[in-house]
């Protein structure tokens, strides 16, 4: 985890009395913020008599880490699917948007072309417009082109992106114009000089766009339960939503769910979190 | 004539030709944004004037969606949930945001460490949130009513209470939505110059004043931003009421946890009413957009605030 990245603004050395406070609140934050983490971790290895003991347990007394994921896997036989159906998700949202969405940038970003800057506000306007005031159409349209139920449904209309298209299109205007110049001379194409000169260059662009793709696919809800609810195309938010709602699962199953949904982009944040932050700061100034 | 149409596309035929690369490049995603995004924003606009179910062929049926809908108790109940969702959750989490970005901001061991901490929640999956959160709400068992125990609140039934089910929801909205204001404050604090302060400092102004007459006005387009975000992100909840009142009445009992995006859902993938729910979504639309060209006009007036000084 790089300390350098940004720069505190070190106005003065904390007066201690004030250090102390600091760190008192800071850390009281932190473990408001990280106990529904254990408790859900806790809860997943307990035995469900466990569940019902007063005083609340923090530690299971025999933890059955093992025996409720078997569990899990008892109640809801399906749930490795769910997992892979997320991770087909994702990776296909994200490699569709990495195509469609650099070449846009690209485009948007070294070539006139007439219409270029009314297409390119017109498609920047669409981020105006919330997902759930088009999901009824978007559902119909779907419907209509028989799509429903299948990861064409799940996929496809997520290949595109207009926040992607901009934020890369952002990341491509800071390299110099000079490298594809000269590559271009050299004889490259358009499509040469974006894959080896341009898309080398955006690399913390590149990773921030798909640490947010990542993570808005693998934590996608609405959509997917609108469209694709099957056992062979349920992915795994709606899995465990189902564990919730029709049978009344017990918590600490409901718990280990939970924790092989949130794990994977738990994981990923800690590795690549700088990339996460950077994501966040430029989604924010999108607005 | 076919000269003027080319002279369109540039002067000369290497403009030409880019040109023509430009669009090309450009179309796969515009075409999908226009296909999969923009024509169904049309569509909402003529679904919600036709009276569309499961089975019958829609009909045109002018404003009734909408006169209907302002009749409807259920939706303004709906709208009401929303705006206290918001109250109970958007000024909460923007304080305690902005004191732990100010608090990150300084000179201090493990700033890097609180950080990521503090934006966990936000990588975490709202449905997985909410059930965890559904757990700590659960009464005589759940975390909260034990932790809260000696005040005599063990035993509530915050789910389930209509009076109160508004509190456990907000709670999630807060928890997951602090990091992600925190990194924007973090990022505003960046912009504010160290001189500043250092003038202060020499002038002697104390910490407090220093926050008040530098950090805070300095900081108020960020804080505007992310007011703004909020506040969109507010209008959008349905994850948490979906999956916290899954074990009640899905909604909350007697409608009291239902938001307009669970409305919407309802009329729309329950009911099957395809025109009513659209202009549910029209006004969710419409709403979000009254916030957005609100900050398009606020913000105008801070960039030349900034620059006039």
């Amino acid at each position: 985890m790089s300390e350098q990245a940004d720069q505190p603004a070190p106005y003065t050395d904390l007066s201690l009395p004030i250090k102390v406070l600091t760190y008192f609140v800071l850390i009281l934050g932190a473990v408001v913020m990280v106990l529904p983490f254990v408790w859900m971790a806790s809860t997943a290895c307990k035995v469900p008599a466990e569940l019902n003991t007063l005083p609340v347990r923090w530690i299971p007394q025999t933890p059955v880490c093992r025996e409720n994921l078997n569990l899990l896997y008892e109640t809801s036989p399906n749930f490795n699917r769910y997992l892979l159906n997320s991770a087909l998700l994702t990776i296909g949202r994200l490699v569709g948007q990495l195509v469609t969405c650099s070449l846009a940038a690209y485009g948007f970003a070294r070539f006139k072309f007439p219409g270029r800057n009314v297409i390119f506000a017109l498609s920047l306007g669409l981020l105006m417009v919330p997902f759930q005031a088009i999901l009824i159409p978007e559902y119909l349209l779907l419907r209509q082109l028989d799509w429903l139920n299948s990861f064409r449904a799940l996929i496809i209309p997520g290949a595109f992106s207009a926040f992607a298209m901009f934020l890369l299109r952002q990341a491509f205007l800071q390299i110099p114009l000079e490298l594809e110049e000269s590559a271009m001379i050299d004889g490259a194409n358009p499509l040469q000089v974006l894959r080896y000169i341009t898309l080398p260059l955006s690399g913390p662009a590149l990773a921030a766009f798909a640490v947010i793709t990542i993570q808005a696919a693998w934590n996608d809800f609405l959509f997917p339960l609108v469209v694709a609810n099957t056992p062979d195309t349920r992915v795994v938010t709606i899995g465990i939503s189902l564990l919730q709602g029709e049978r009344s699962t017990p918590w600490n199953l409901l718990m280990m769910g939970s924790f092989l949904a949130t794990m994977p982009m738990l994981i990923l944040f800690v590795i690549l979190q700088r990339y996460f932050i950077e994501g966040v700061t430029m989604s924010g100034i999108k607005g | 004539m076919k000269t003027a149409f080319l002279n369109l596309f540039g002067q000369t035929p290497l403009t030409r030709r880019r040109a023509l690369w430009g669009m090309a490049l450009v179309a796969p995603n515009v075409l999908g944004l226009l296909f999969f995004f923009g024509l169904p924003v049309l569509a909402a606009f003529a679904t919600s004037l036709q009276q569309w179910n499961a089975i019958k062929p829609p009909v045109f049926v002018g404003l009734d969606n909408f006169v209907r809908l302002f009749q409807d108790g259920a939706f303004w109940q709906a709208l009401g949930n929303t705006l206290k969702l918001l109250l109970l959750s958007v000024p909460a989490e923007i304080f305690l945001a902005l004191n732990v970005a100010v608090m990150l901001n300084q000179r201090l061991r493990g700033r890097i460490f609180f950080r990521t901490i503090y934006f966990l929640p936000v990588v975490t999956s709202t449905v997985a949130a909410a059930i965890v959160w559904a757990w700590i709400f659960q009464p005589r068992y759940g975390l909260i009513g034990n932790i809260f125990a000696p005040l005599g609140l063990r035993d509530i039934g915050w789910l389930t209470r209509p009076d109160l089910v508004l509190l456990p929801v907000a709670a999630v909205m807060i928890w997951q939505r602090l990091g992600f204001d925190m990194v924007l404050f973090l990022a505003g604090l960046q912009t504010i110059p160290r001189v500043l302060y250092e003038a202060a400092i020499i002038d002697g102004a104390n910490p407090r004043q220093r926050f008040r007459f530098i950090t805070l006005p300095l900081l108020s387009p960020t804080t505007f931003l992310v007011l703004v975000l909020a506040i969109i992100n507010g209008f959008q909840v349905f994850d948490q009421v979906y999956i916290m009142t899954a074990r009640t009445t899905r909604g909350g009992v007697g409608g009291s946890a239902t938001t307009l995006a669970y409305f919407l859902y309802q009329s729309a993938f329950i009911r099957s009413e395809f025109g009513y729910s659209s202009a549910v979504a029209l006004v969710l639309f419409l709403l979000t957009l009254g916030v957005t060209v609100l900050q398009l006009r606020i913000q105008r007036r801070w960039v030349y605030y900034e620059a006039g000084e």
